[in-house]
């Protein structure tokens, strides 16, 4: 203690003996100052990127929460045996056939027996989906016995009525200033005093396909679609880009072919994404005659956009195992072939598995290039392979985006949050990857 | 070597006798058809047993494209436009194959000229619309850049505010339909532009179709909702977009009255709002009975459930045709009557 305290002031006169002490105070302080300076600037940076994201973050989760629950009416439905099956045959050929609209809309009658006037009934059966029908018939054709009963059905809601349940339309406006007419409101209103509304998980959304219905639109379509496409993308990326990365890491003698290829590959991997289009267009498609908008062509065409960054990522890693593992293997005797595949590959497989999934990252948020091959079109039915039209989830946003229906606001919100959950979880397993298998030396 | 390189061939062959067959339709063509095409796609393979037809949204000119490019299964079977089909496109399709295509009218789309509910509405001529957004204007009897700043310099009677248009870029089917209707409608109410017509057709064409780039007409995307927003947003703009936009919005924009008329269901079907277009879709007649269920596809689009006066498709935005065209075109369509220009 007492001998810091006597080396302290030792050395102070020691400096002030030597430099001027007002002089050196003062570019010492500026130094500081600048040093402060710096690292505010840094901490700034990070502020504004941090606040654009939030605001991103904010405006999507706040425009699309509403997406993950739907609006249900409540509907007692007679299952009239003589709008049915009126001769009893218990064929589901005539079953499948009859009208159920009919059965929905006496249902509706029946519970607001006041409405009379032709105008107002139209208005008023369009408080429940058209989806409604289709539902009652998959559900008789299910259960034949239950014809004959009456049931309680909880029907999707239309989604302007939708819209006014989660409260997107201001039930205080004008008449004239929302889609939702008084006679509407004064409708939901009586149903939700009788408790015949409801707003459940919104199940529909994950588990059907496109539809311009917003009230029974779902990912579930794109969600396959983008799967199909990233299965085809990898299966033909990952071989050849690891085999190149191999090759040009371990085997190839340096030469100008050997560079020249190497600028090739990194010049590849900053190409614009729609020239990629460009070119599937003309080889899947007009040489090759593969199907439009089906994904294997998708694949095929984002294989061509991951692989220089598979290749890059790949020959990192293997650069990173260090020359000792290989003079070791190849001391012990074994050949190149089992140096590589037996050390030097699994040695650096966590970096190049990582470098693969954020390549299959960026494919899967990628959108131009499918623009030209036709993926982006409106697709109901799910796909059931790779030669199925398809589109994927972010052309799906896209659809959404640009249609007129207020209620595809919060359903392309929806979407993109799906896709930023797929997106932070591929993510999230390559960050997984690196810590826990990477080995440093 | 050789086994692998006959394998890739037995794939490819696989592969490309999977493309022949298709049991599908195949749908491209005007984004602004596309909610409506959609629509009854949807519909048609919901009630009909037949797949779902697939619809690309391409524009009136890409479809065309495709339509035309020849006959077999990797080309579409219909395409959408919001156009009528040009000679030269007829020739081209001709020339690869495609010789005989039936034409289907769908229904009118009007073109809005909006505005945020903040402010006023505001009743515009079409000599007003071409004096704000045409790059040269007649003044003193000499073609001049456009010196308009605000609407009041265009016209006394127009409100004080600064001339800014949020409208589609020229690769648009809109934008082309907006300025033949309303650009060319009022350069023709201007006395010398009117005589410029009578002696030099050419030069009229290209002061009558040219906007201004000078920051007052802004091209805003093909994104009408991204147009909607930003009236919203900043309520001295204006907007250019179809009405189907304006219908579903109505809480949050209204349409400007085009020399007193308004951008209402009635005024457009009646044919009293000037700004309008028809709609088309065009089918090749090669592929009815190879592709399975055209014919229906057809039957289903112009079914008085579809595009009648109270069909699905009124709730999408399509303003229908008169009840008799809608007979005619009935009969024409199902009857797959060829195309003569």
């Amino acid at each position: 203690m007492t001998d810091q305290a006597i080396n302290e002031s030792g050395s102070e006169s020691v400096r002030s003996s030597t430099v001027s002490d007002d002089a050196f105070r003062g570019r010492l302080k500026r130094r500081h100052a600048a040093d402060r300076r710096f690292r505010l600037i840094g901490l700034g940076a990070i502020l504004v990127a941090l606040t654009m994201l939030g605001i991103i973050l904010v405006s999507i989760v706040g425009k699309g929460y509403t997406a993950f629950v739907a609006t249900e009416i409540m509907l007692t439905v007679d299952l009239d045996r003589s709008v049915i099956d009126p001769k009893g045959t218990g064929d589901p050929a005539v079953i499948g056939a009859a009208s159920y609209g009919k059965l929905i809309r006496d249902a509706m009658m029946a519970a607001f027996p006041e409405v009379k006037e032709r105008r107002k009934l139209r208005s008023l059966f369009g408080l429940v989906s058209g989806e409604a029908s289709h539902e009652i018939r998959q559900y008789v054709l299910d259960n034949p016995d239950a014809i004959g009963t009456r049931q309680a059905f909880w029907f999707p809601a239309d989604d302007n009525i939708d819209m006014l349940v989660k409260g997107h339309i201001d039930r205080k406006s004008a008449e004239g200033d929302r889609k939702v007419s008084n006679d509407e409101i004064a409708w939901v209103e009586q149903l939700e005093a009788s408790g015949a509304v409801r707003t459940v998980f919104n199940s529909r959304f994950f588990s059907s396909g496109d539809s311009r219905e917003p009230e029974i639109a779902g990912v579930w379509g794109a969600v396959v679609g983008s799967f199909f496409m990233l299965v085809v993308t990898l299966l033909l990326s990952f071989p050849i880009a690891v085999m190149t990365a191999v090759y040009l890491e371990e085997f190839a003698p340096k030469n100008r072919w050997t560079d020249l290829i190497e600028v090739n590959i990194n010049n590849l991997a900053a190409v614009p994404s729609i020239v990629f289009g460009l070119l599937g267009l003309a080889v899947f498609l007009n040489v090759m005659h593969l199907p439009r908008s089906a994904p294997i062509v998708g694949g095929l065409t984002l294989a061509l956009m991951t692989l220089p960054t598979i290749v890059i990522a790949a020959r990192a890693a293997l650069g990173a195992v260090p020359p000792s593992i290989r003079q070791a293997a190849l001391g012990m005797g074994a050949s190149p072939m089992q140096t590589v595949l037996h050390h030097v590959l699994p040695l650096a497989m966590p970096g190049i598995l990582t470098g693969t999934i954020l390549g299959m990252a960026r494919a899967l948020g990628e959108t131009a290039p499918l623009l030209m091959i036709g993926m982006v079109a409106f697709i109901v039915d799910i796909p059931s392979g790779v030669m199925d039209p398809a589109t994927a989830l972010p052309v799906q946003i896209y659809l959404w985006a640009d249609s007129p229906e207020r209620a595809f606001v919060e359903k392309t919100s929806g979407a993109i949050m799906v896709l930023l959950g797929f997106l932070i979880f591929m993510n999230a397993i390559a960050v997984l990857l690196r810590k826990r298998f990477e080995r440093r030396w | 070597m050789k086994k692998i390189l006959s394998l890739a061939l037995l794939a490819t062959v696989a592969v490309v006798g999977a493309a022949e067959a298709r049991d599908q339709i195949r749908v491209v063509g005007s984004s602004t058809v596309f909610p409506f095409s959609t629509a009854v796609a949807e519909t048609f393979g919901k009630t009909s047993g037949f797949k779902t037809p697939v619809v690309e949204s391409t524009g009136s000119g890409g479809g065309l494209k495709l339509f035309c490019a020849g006959v077999g299964p990797e080309h579409p079977d219909i395409t959408n436009a919001s156009r009528r089909i040009k000679e030269s496109e007829v020739e081209l399709c001709a020339k690869n194959g495609v010789k005989e295509i039936t034409e289907v009218k769908i229904g009118f789309d009007g073109i809005v000229f909006a505005n945020s509910k903040a402010t006023a509405e505001v009743d515009l001529s079409l000599k007003d619309i071409f004096l704000a957004l045409a790059k040269e204007v007649p003044v003193d009897g000499k073609l001049v850049a456009n010196p308009y700043k605000t609407w009041k310099d265009v016209n006394p009677a127009l409100p004080a505010t600064k001339i800014e248009v949020l409208g589609p870029p020229p690769t648009s089917g809109t934008r082309d339909a907006f300025v033949e209707l309303a650009m060319e409608g009022g350069a023709k109410q201007i006395e010398m532009l009117a005589d410029l017509r009578e002696s030099d057709k050419k030069a009229f064409r290209a002061v009558a179709h040219s906007i201004r780039e000078d920051g007052h007409y802004i091209e805003a995307g093909e994104n009408d909702n991204l147009i909607v927003q930003k009236l919203e947003a900043n309520p001295d703009a204006f907007g250019v977009f179809g009405y189907s936009f304006l219908d579903q919005n109505s809480d949050k924009i209204q349409g400007s009255a085009i020399g007193g008329v308004t951008p209402t269901f009635e005024n457009i079907a009646g044919g009293d709002y000037k700004i309008s277009r028809s709609m088309f879709f065009y089918v090749k007649k090669a592929h009815v009975g190879t592709i399975p269920g055209i014919k229906e596809f057809v039957g289903e689009f112009t079914s008085e459930d579809a595009f009648g006066e109270f069909g699905y498709l009124t709730d999408k935005g399509l303003i229908p045709l008169p009840e008799e065209e809608r007979a005619k075109v009935r009969d024409e369509a199902v009857s797959m009557q060829s195309l003569t220009m």
